[in-house]
């Protein structure tokens, strides 16, 4: 669903992305792990076309991104940016009808159809019933599901997810994922949490530096060796009591 | 559609007789609210003010020095267009069709124009304080005007607002220069690099007019900086008309490509929107029709910041809402405006403008203490 080869970006001589490969396979969630500026957002912008690579080669559905239109694009991948915030006094259900935006042409008015879609993405994130109310009003946790369903209301083929976890408590946190997944639609998430990402993943690719370090399940990925490699922290894997997949607990630095 | 038996609307469904069947009925109680966020109804709010700006201007045609009813704006416009109509003495005649109703019109045109400028400068550089005159653009289309003149490519209407025109893209392009290349994202500094290029605009459209000895230099320069409706002719109007046509049409197709600006240009470009063309097309649009109405008027002041910032406490965001309620909105509102400057001090007049800053002020003081504006 999404190939990304060989994409370097840099900005004022500096390399933020280096030879970087990845992919997400139809229908699945991989996680973009990594430390603060190794690239995770720069990558997620690259495939959003939000920025230009200096060398390598996007796809999204089998097509170069860099020749769809804008519109072709956006029917394809949707964004979630970390906290989305407007200064306008909008409804939840304007909020949601922006992602029918794409699919509009030159309508003036909204159609059926969009209608449709969009109260069907409120009830995905579990927002029923919410059209009415103002964005100024929701919190944190509700606006990056209104975020989600706005995504949702795009009917992408492909979302994008830049640490969509950040600021929200932990019940809200696992909430937003399991929307995720439960959408069905291929991720592509960075995260900071390897806990979630484990819980949530099929594969995570974790960048160092602008380079790809390490990719797989997260099984094979979140070792004790990785995270000290690239987090520079001591930590147990064990496997997770219910799920069984890899549950991380921290040692304190050293003294 | 299991979830739909916990919807808390779920219980209205079946007592409501029109509900819809079939799969797109499932969500019906979500759609309610996707049709009506705001209070009042498009149509009749729009209907109202339609209303109250044919009401307004046949009124405010009737105020002044020389005591003339609307009967006789009315037999004054209905000969024009060929109508049956009462004999109108030739004295009112000129009054009505000569002085006032050109001025009231061009009152109606600059404020409508205006009001529509500042929603679309608003969105598109996403700062709430936008305006063609705090952002300088209406400074710098007086500055081209002054200097079309002074360079004698004559007085004309075409090279006033041709000079403009260059003057008010001048202006913003240096606005947008000092404020840096993320201006869009930093109001404050915008508002800033726009009030320091209006003093320098206002300083040199002073230093000209007053170095090739104008005549009437005084009221020159108050004409340009702070705007009048006092020398508005058919003229003036047969210009500036198409240009404000031609720009709220373009507008107006633009209205829900506007929209997706409201969570920023990223988010914009991710819904499909080619961030860079639009902005580009909207902002020279707007340039040229706040250069056709600074022909007009001179620069006025404020009415492109206020005025959409009430339509929108009317219509909630949504620019397919607000630009029309704003253009009709400001209309009027500057119909009044005029009307109060011609004649609350006669037979003195106030600059239009004056009234306007007396007006905006305080509008911009609030929107600035309210707002978190970043920057």
């Amino acid at each position: 669903m999404l190939t990304v080869t060989g994409v370097s970006w840099s900005v004022a001589a500096r390399r933020i992305l280096d030879d970087v490969t990845c992919a997400v396979p139809a229908g699945g969630l991989v996680g973009l792990l990594g430390p603060n500026g190794c690239g995770k957002t720069t990558l997620l912008r690259i495939v959003a076309r939000l920025a230009a690579p200096d060398a390598g080669l996007v796809t999204v559905g089998g097509d170069d991104v860099a020749t769809l239109s804008r519109g072709t694009l956006a029917r394809r991948a949707a964004l979630l940016a970390q906290h989305a915030d407007t200064e306008l006094d909008l409804t939840v259900g304007e909020v949601v009808l922006l992602g029918r935006t794409p699919h509009r042409g030159s309508r003036w008015s909204d159609s059926a159809a969009d209608r449709v879609a969009a109260a069907d993405a409120l009830a995905r994130v579990d927002l029923d019933g919410y059209a009415d109310r103002r964005w100024h009003t929701l919190s944190g946790g509700e606006r990056q599901r209104v975020q989600l369903a706005r995504a949702l209301a795009q009917q992408p083929l492909l979302l994008l997810l830049d640490e969509p976890t950040n600021h929200l408590d932990i019940g809200h946190q696992l909430h937003l994922l399991h929307l995720v997944r439960r959408s069905g639609i291929t991720a592509l998430a960075a995260l900071h949490d390897l806990n979630l990402a484990a819980m949530f993943c099929d594969a995570v690719v974790v960048l160092a530096a602008g380079r790809v370090v390490a990719a797989g399940t997260p099984a094979e990925v979140l070792t004790p060796g990785l995270l000290a490699d690239v987090y520079g922290v001591r930590a147990d894997v064990v496997a997770h009591p219910v799920t069984g997949r890899p549950a991380i607990t921290y040692h304190p630095p050293a003294p | 559609m299991a979830r739909r038996a916990a919807d808390p609307d779920s219980r209205t469904d079946a007592a409501d007789p029109t509900r819809p069947t079939g799969p797109g009925a499932v969500r019906r109680a979500g759609h309610a609210g996707f049709r009506a966020a705001h209070p009042v109804g498009l149509a009749a709010l729009l209907v109202a003010l339609l209303a109250g700006l044919v009401v307004s201007i046949g009124v405010a045609v009737t105020i002044g020095p020389a005591d003339i009813p609307v009967s006789t704006v009315w037999s004054v416009v209905a000969d024009r267009l060929g109508l049956p109509h009462a004999e109108v003495p030739l004295l009112r005649e000129h009054i009505v069709w000569r002085l006032r109703l050109p001025r009231v019109l061009g009152a109606a045109a600059v404020g409508g124009g205006l009001a529509a400028v500042g929603a679309v400068m608003q969105t598109v550089t996403r700062n709430p304080l936008a305006d063609p005159y705090l952002l300088g653009v209406s400074s710098g289309a007086s500055l081209g005007a002054v200097a079309v003149l002074v360079l004698g490519f004559g007085g004309g209407v075409a090279a006033l607002t041709g000079g403009a025109f260059a003057g008010a893209l001048a202006a913003f392009a240096v606005v947008a220069a000092v404020a840096g290349r993320r201006a869009a994202l930093a109001p404050t500094r915008v508002v800033l690099a726009g009030v320091a290029v209006a003093q320098l605009c206002g300083a040199a459209t002073s230093f000209v007019i007053i170095w090739v000895a104008d005549p009437h230099a005084t009221q020159s320069i108050t004409f340009w900086l702070s705007g009048s409706l006092a020398r508005v002719d058919w003229a003036a109007l047969a210009w500036a008309a198409p240009v404000l046509a031609a720009v709220l049409a373009l507008v107006a197709a633009y209205a829900r490509t506007l929209n997706a600006f409201a969570f920023g240009e990223d988010a914009a470009a991710t819904l499909g929107v080619p961030v860079g063309r639009v902005r580009w097309l909207l902002l020279v649009a707007t340039a040229l029709l706040t250069a056709a109405l600074v022909a007009v008027s001179g620069a006025v002041g404020f009415v492109g910041l206020i005025l959409p910032h009430a339509a929108r406490f009317l219509t909630g965001a949504d620019h397919r809402r607000l630009l029309p309620v704003a253009v009709l909105a400001g209309a009027i509102f500057l119909v009044w405006v005029d009307t109060a400057a011609r004649t609350l001090f006669a037979p003195r007049e106030l600059p239009v403008g004056v009234l306007t800053a007396l007006l905006g002020v305080p509008a911009f003081v609030v929107l600035l203490r309210r707002r978190k504006v970043r920057g």
